[in-house]
């Protein structure tokens, strides 16, 4: 296929299809709806099928039903919606399910706004939902790159058999941008020694049994523990960042998403004008990279997060320095972009 | 004399197994009559359920079948997602009065309005049993549990929920039907509408909602035998039985 011009809900929704998702199951909420409305279009064609359930609760519980049969199934929503998906998203953690969600994230808290926003960032990569849980959290910063992404995230759901989030902003989703969309064979290893349906095959007809509830308090603990040498295992395996002229820098910028593609931009500018200015960008926020920040030399003088909250990736990267550099925050939030300028006077400001 | 088998365990019951219910519930009944219709059916590689949230929530250590965990209310939700993926399978949720009337009232409403084609076993007893004798939605007037000390007053908690007759109010399901468990007449009627409900599902028919009155003796605090008789004389008469609605 060649490049094509399309929206990023729509080259998310197409994306999915390519990877093999046939099932979707969701709810309207802005500023995403671009992504449910093309799923109902296209799905039918792919002998998919879209639901549109009463609620995110629903539609998120739907996808856990799909979820344990083994196929590739997928809901989409934004900030408020996968609050209320919190629930689900932590039952489907503690059942070892693999689903695809992605969070068009827009400004909180509670109602909020529409406007695009990184203020979920803590929810997505702490929790949100009840229990030591993680969701392996992507954060592209292109639409070629959010399509390579969602491609990939049924590889790593089955791998680990654990939930994939992808984080995108409102920008993401309304910008339009070529994006080639090739088809993706989804690797999904043993999935009918575990999936639903498949009781009649397995040996000695062996049932499957998908939960989350141990209520004895050592099965719970060996559960977690389970659950945790996968999250470790992650942080080994599939860690992913993209580095900007760290080799010289005197200022490292992170940043994630849009923003670190705004700051691209800046950088170009401050680079121009001689200021060492560099970047890490973390395509998984979890697992979370703390490999870049430890190879920085001592050549750095300060850190800048910026986001487009109000701070919520600063401690990460605060423990991924292990206090070795000045660590300070810029953003905007409530859906306004730090502009290019911004960004080159606080690092001018920064460096003095 | 030549031994005739009128009575055994079915095939579909875990072997080896008892379960953890008081004497006199419903479950144990309810659970049994399962497992012989899907032994009857000759199902069981085919049949796929959820564990609801509740006193059942253990339900997947008895019967034989796949399983997975649905959370509290959202079993028709999970079961649309089984079945819309796998719909040559046989799916059924089985919840109480807690799970399916409160918490998921808007799952198996739309579930229902939807017609998925799937079965759901709705369990009334009138009570929370798992969480220790709270009031439920379905708990009678006057009836007494630990979060309506007085009996329960409906100015406070309004009137008791009666799902059939809400859910028979949709055009979609094919089949809604309220049992009981309170004598032996009584539940061979209600074996005739788990059949009926799988049948229907066979043949792809749409949804359908068996309702079936329970006893719960522990926190209704009386004998199993005053159980049956209680549900006689005050369940029954506000939760009447019979069909409510039928594809045919």
């Amino acid at each position: 296929m060649a490049k094509v011009l399309m929206k990023g809900t729509e080259a998310i929704a197409e994306a999915a299809i390519q990877a093999g998702c046939r099932y979707f199951f969701g709810y309207p909420i802005t500023p995403q709806n671009e992504i449910p409305e093309y799923m109902s279009a296209h799905l039918p064609e792919h002998g998919g099928i879209y639901i549109q359930g009463e609620s995110e609760v629903a539609s998120v519980n739907m996808i856990l039903g799909a979820a344990a049969t083994g196929y590739q199934v997928m809901t989409t929503s934004s900030s408020p919606g996968i609050s209320l998906m919190s629930e689900g998203l932590s039952y489907i953690a503690g059942s070892e399910l693999p689903a695809v969600v992605v969070n068009v994230m827009r400004g909180g808290p509670g109602l909020g706004g529409i406007l695009p926003s990184q203020a979920d960032y803590l929810q997505a990569t702490k929790g949100g939902g009840n229990g030591d849980y993680h969701l392996m959290v992507f954060a592209p910063s292109t639409l070629q790159e959010t399509v390579e992404v969602v491609q990939s995230a049924w590889d790593y759901a089955f791998k680990y058999r654990n939930p994939v989030m992808i984080l995108a902003d409102g920008f993401m989703g309304q910008m339009m941008e070529p994006v080639e969309i090739t088809p993706h064979e989804t690797e999904r290893g043993d999935w009918k020694s575990w999936g639903l349906g498949n009781k009649g095959t397995r040996e000695g007809k062996k049932r499957s049994l998908i939960k989350s509830m141990y209520l004895t308090a050592e099965l719970l603990e060996a559960h977690n523990s389970k659950l945790q040498e996968k999250y470790d295992r992650m942080q080994k395996e599939d860690v992913k960042w993209e580095e900007l002229h760290v080799e010289d820098a005197e200022l490292v910028i992170a940043s994630y998403g849009t923003t670190a593609r705004i700051a691209k931009s800046a950088i170009s500018h401050l680079r121009d004008q001689g200021y060492k200015v560099g970047m890490i960008r973390p395509i998984t926020l979890f697992p979370f990279p703390y490999e870049p920040f430890e190879k920085l030399t001592d050549r750095v003088k300060h850190i800048l997060d910026l986001e487009m909250n109000m701070g919520q990736m600063i401690d990460d990267v605060k423990i991924a320095t292990k206090s070795r550099f000045p660590v300070s925050f810029y953003g905007r939030c409530g859906g306004v972009a730090p502009s290019v300028e911004e960004i080159e006077n606080q690092c001018k400001q920064i460096l003095g | 004399m030549a031994e005739t088998k009128v009575y055994s365990r079915p095939e579909t019951w875990t072997k080896g197994i008892h379960t953890h219910y008081c004497p006199g519930c419903g479950h144990g009944i309810a659970h049994r009559m399962i497992c012989e219709v899907i032994d009857e059916m000759g199902i069981q590689e085919e049949t796929v359920s959820m564990s609801p949230v509740g006193c059942a929530a253990m339900m997947y250590d008895y019967i034989d079948i796949d399983y997975v965990e649905a959370a509290h209310g959202r079993a028709p939700a999970t079961a649309t997602g089984i079945k819309r993926v796998l719909p040559d399978k046989f799916v059924f949720t089985y919840q109480g009065d807690g799970d399916l009337a409160s918490i998921g009232m808007a799952e198996i409403v739309h579930a229902a309005n939807r017609g998925e084609k799937f079965c759901t076993f709705f369990i009334n007893n009138a009570i929370y049993g798992m969480t220790g004798g709270q009031m439920a939605p379905t708990t009678l007037i006057g009836q007494k549990a630990t979060t309506c000390p007085q009996g329960r007053d409906p100015e406070l908690a309004g009137f008791p929920m009666r799902m059939c007759e809400m859910l028979a109010t949709l055009e979609t399901p094919a089949y809604i039907e309220r049992v009981s468990l309170a004598k032996p007449k009584y539940i061979m009627q209600a074996k005739k509408a788990f059949q009926k409900a799988f049948n229907y599902q066979k043949e792809g028919r749409g949804f359908c909602f068996i309702e079936v009155l329970s006893t719960c003796p522990t926190n209704w605090g009386m004998n199993p035998a005053e159980a049956f008789e209680w549900q006689i004389e005050k369940m029954i008469p506000y939760y009447p039985l019979g069909v409510f609605k039928d594809f045919e």
